[in-house]
C-alpha cells in the first residue's frame, strides 16, 4: 500500500462522525467611510496613501517624488516614459537592481490596508518583493470594508496573487519593530480618482 | 536525535534561575499578549469569528479525506505535483529526492514549523544539502545550533546582545553593536545574497484550500516570497490538517491569524499561490506523522484544528515563565504539550502537567480548541499508562482519594490550613515542589465551606 492510501484510510477510520459546515460565516463591517478607514489601517502601518486626480497627476507626483532615483520600473502604461528600468527580462535574477517599483494593484481592503495583486498585472512575481521601494496604484473606487467583501471578488484567481499590507518588517529582536527586512523597505498608496 | 530529554520541570527551574531574565522574558509576551487583546476587541464580530472558524475546522475533521483528495486533484490540474508522507523520514527523504533529482545542494527555506517537527535540517545537512532559514528569528536560533522557542517568535528567548554578539561572530557586524536596525540591515544583505544564488526553496503552507488546489502562506518579512519566486524549484510542506474547504474560508482564518499572533489586522504578506510560474516546479508534500492517529483520539482531535497563531503561548503563566525550550518538542507552550504525546507518551509524559490549568489558552485560541481540558484529559491517560514519574503518580492519586470523599478533603483542608499557620516551615520548604519559583499563600482562617455554613445560620 503506498502511504497515500494508508494515510487516507487511516484517516477514514478514524475521523468522527459527520459535521455540517456553518453557513454564517461572512460578517460585515460597517465602515462610516471606507476610504478613510483604509487611510487610517494603512498610516498605522507605515504607509502612506496619496489620492491623485488622474495617471497625468500620478506621473507628475511619481516625477517629484522619485525623480532622483535610478532604476525605476512600473506596470502601468502610462508612467512608461518615467521607467528607466525595463520589465522585459527573462530571468528575475535581473530585477535585484531596482530601487522602486510603481505597480497596479486589483483592489484594496479597508479593515487591513491590504492590496492584492497578481499574476493578471504583474509579469514577475518577484517584483514587488525585491524591489527596494515600492508603490501601488488603485482606482479610489476599488475599495472593500473587510476580507469576506475581498474573497467574493477574488472568485476567480489566476496561478498566483498577494494580500500585501504595508511594507516588509519583523520584530524578531526583541519585539523591536524593523522596517524593511526582506522585501521592500517603503510603501506607498496612490488612489486615482478618475477610473471608469 | 538521540539526545537526552529534559524533564521540563527539571528545565523550567533552570530558566528561573536568572530572574530578571525570567521577568523580561514573562513581560516580553505577555505584551504581545496584549497587543492580541487591544486587536481583538476592535472587531465587534470576533466571537462569531471564532465560532465560525471553529466550525469550518469540525467540517474538516470529519471530511479530511474527501478535502485532501479534492485538494490533490485539483492541485495537479493546475500543474503542482502533490507527494504524501506517512511519517518524517518518508517527508525527508522526498526533500531529498528532488533536490537530487535537481542536483541541488543548497536550499534557502522560509519558517515551516511542519519541518522542525521532521528535523528536516539536520537530515537534509547529514546529507550534504546545506539549508538556510530565511525568516530573521529562524536564521538567528539557526546560527545557534538550537531549534525556535516559539512557533511565531522564534527567537523571542534571546536579547538584542546575544543578537549582536552571535552577528558580530557570524556575519561581521560590529563588536558590541546592538541596534535592532542595523542588526536586520545585516541580515538583509547577507541573506539576499543566498536568495539571489539558491536554485530551490521550501515554505511551509498556513492554509491549503480544496476547492482551488491552491495554498496559502504568510509573512511579515517577505522571505517565503522572496525565496520562491526566484527559485527553480519550490517545495511546499503541510501537515494535512491545513486543509480547509474553500477560497472565501479564508476570510475567517485570515481575520484571525495575525490578529491572534501579533495584534496586526493581517500580515505584510498573504501569499496565494495555485501555479507554479512559467518554467518553474512546485510539489506539495502532505505530511501525516502521528495526526491521523490523533485525529482518532476523540479527547485530542480537536487540537488539529490549531491554526499555530501562539496566542495560547503567549498568554500561558508556564509558557513565560519557563522558556519554549523546556518542552523539548518543535511546538511548544500548551498547543504543542498536546500534540507532543500523541507522537510518543513515554517521553512527552511531563508536558501535560506543564500547565496551570488556568484556561487562559482556551479563552484566547481563535479556533475554539478546549485546550486545557485536553491537557487535564491527557494527563489522565498518561497516569493511567504508566508513563508519569512515581512520585508524580503518588500524588495525584492521593489527590483523588482526598477529592472523592468530602469529609476526608474537609478534614485534610483543615489540617493544611493549622499547619500552614502555625508551622509555615512544614510547606515553605524544598521538599514541596509547589514551594519552588512561589510564595506560598497565606491560608485563610477557615474555608469557604465553614465560612458559608456559618454565615447561612445568620
Ligand atoms: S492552539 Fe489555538 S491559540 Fe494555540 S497556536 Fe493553535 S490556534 Fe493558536
Amino acid at each position: 500500500m503506498t502511504s497515500r492510501e494508508k494515510i487516507l484510510q487511516q484517516i477514514k477510520l478514524n475521523k468522527p462522525s459527520e459535521m455540517a459546515l456553518p453557513s454564517n460565516f461572512r460578517f460585515d463591517s460597517n465602515f462610516e467611510n471606507t476610504e478613510s478607514k483604509f487611510i487610517e489601517t494603512l498610516t498605522a502601518i507605515y504607509t502612506e496613501v496619496i489620492v491623485v486626480k488622474n495617471k497625468e497627476a500620478l506621473l507628475a507626483k511619481a516625477a517629484e517624488l522619485y525623480g532622483a532615483v535610478v532604476n525605476r520600473a512600473t506596470t502601468i502604461p502610462e508612467l512608461g516614459g518615467w521607467a528607466d528600468f525595463s520589465l522585459n527580462v527573462s530571468d528575475p535574477h535581473e530585477l535585484e537592481m531596482i530601487e522602486i517599483a510603481i505597480l497596479q494593484a486589483e483592489f484594496g481592503v479597508a479593515e487591513n490596508g491590504a492590496v492584492w495583486i497578481s499574476d493578471k498585472y504583474l509579469s514577475h512575481r518577484v517584483l514587488p518583493f525585491i524591489t527596494q521601494n515600492l508603490a501601488f496604484v488603485i482606482p479610489r473606487k476599488a475599495l472593500v470594508n473587510n476580507m469576506h467583501d475581498a474573497y467574493e471578488r477574488l472568485l476567480d484567481t489566476t496561478g498566483w496573487g498577494c494580500f500585501i499590507a504595508g511594507p516588509s518588517k519583523t520584530a524578531d529582536i526583541e519585539q523591536s519593530l524593523v522596517i524593511g527586512a526582506h522585501g521592500a523597505r517603503s510603501m506607498v498608496i496612490f488612489l486615482i480618482e478618475e477610473e471608469e | 536525535m538521540s539526545k537526552a530529554i529534559i524533564e521540563h520541570s527539571v528545565a523550567s527551574e533552570t530558566f528561573n534561575k536568572d530572574e530578571p531574565y525570567v521577568n523580561w522574558h514573562d513581560e516580553t509576551l505577555w505584551f504581545v499578549r496584549q497587543k492580541r487583546d487591544k486587536s481583538s476587541k476592535l472587531l465587534p464580530e470576533w466571537e462569531h469569528l471564532r465560532e465560525a472558524a471553529s466550525g469550518i475546522k469540525n467540517y474538516v475533521l470529519s471530511h479530511m479525506d474527501e478535502l485532501l483528495t479534492a485538494f490533490e486533484e485539483n492541485a495537479k490540474q493546475n500543474g503542482v505535483h502533490v507527494h504524501w508522507a506517512a511519517d518524517a523520514a518518508e517527508h525527508n527523504e522526498i526533500v531529498l529526492g528532488l533536490l537530487k533529482q535537481h542536483n541541488i545542494d543548497k536550499m534557502v527555506k522560509s519558517k515551516s514549523m511542519l519541518t522542525e517537527e521532521c528535523h528536516m535540517n539536520e537530515f537534509l545537512s547529514r546529507n550534504g544539502i546545506d539549508v538556510i532559514d530565511t525568516d530573521l528569528g529562524e536564521r538567528i536560533v539557526q546560527l545557534r545550533n538550537e531549534p525556535p522557542s516559539h512557533i511565531v517568535l522564534p527567537a523571542i528567548h534571546l536579547k538584542k546582545k546575544d543578537i549582536g554578539d552571535l552577528f558580530h561572530e557570524h556575519l561581521g557586524t560590529e563588536a558590541g553593536a546592538t541596534d535592532p536596525q542595523y542588526l536586520t540591515e545585516a541580515a538583509r544583505q547577507h541573506l539576499r545574497d543566498k536568495f539571489l544564488t539558491r536554485r530551490a526553496a521550501l515554505t511551509g503552507v498556513n492554509f491549503a484550500i480544496a476547492e482551488t488546489g491552491g495554498f496559502v502562506v504568510s509573512t511579515n518579512e517577505g522571505n517565503a516570497d522572496m525565496g520562491a519566486h526566484l527559485a527553480d524549484i519550490h517545495i511546499a510542506c503541510m501537515g494535512f490538517e491545513k486543509i480547509i474547504p474553500k477560497q472565501e474560508h479564508l476570510g475567517v482564518f485570515l481575520r484571525l491569524l495575525a490578529r491572534s499572533a501579533t495584534g496586526q489586522p493581517i500580515t505584510t504578506y498573504s501569499s496565494h499561490f495555485k501555479k507554479p510560474r512559467e518554467g518553474q516546479e512546485m510539489h506539495i508534500i502532505i505530511v501525516d506523522n502521528g495526526r491521523s492517529t490523533q485525529l482518532g483520539r476523540a479527547d485530542f482531535r480537536n487540537s488539529l484544528k490549531c491554526i499555530r497563531c501562539g496566542a495560547c503561548m503567549n498568554t500561558c503563566p508556564v509558557y513565560r515563565r519557563s522558556g519554549g525550550h523546556s518542552y523539548h518538542n518543535a511546538v511548544a507552550g500548551p498547543i504543542g504539550s498536546i500534540l507532543a504525546p500523541n507522537l510518543d507518551m513515554t517521553k512527552n509524559a511531563d508536558l501535560p502537567f506543564a500547565s496551570t490549568l488556568c484556561g487562559s489558552c482556551s479563552n484566547v485560541c481563535p479556533v475554539k480548541i478546549d485546550i486545557h481540558d485536553q491537557l487535564y484529559k491527557w494527563r489522565q491517560v498518561l497516569v493511567k499508562g504508566g508513563h508519569v514519574p512515581q512520585a508524580k503518580e503518588i500524588g495525584i492519586k492521593a489527590m483523588s482519594i482526598v477529592l472523592s470523599q468530602p469529609r476526608f478533603y474537609q478534614w485534610s483542608g483543615r489540617l493544611g490550613r493549622s499547619v500552614m499557620r502555625t508551622i509555615p516551615f512544614m510547606v515553605n520548604n524544598s521538599m514541596n515542589p509547589w514551594y519552588k519559583q512561589r510564595e506560598m499563600p497565606e491560608p485563610p482562617k477557615e474555608s469557604f465551606r465553614d465560612w458559608y455554613v456559618r454565615n447561612r445560620k445568620e
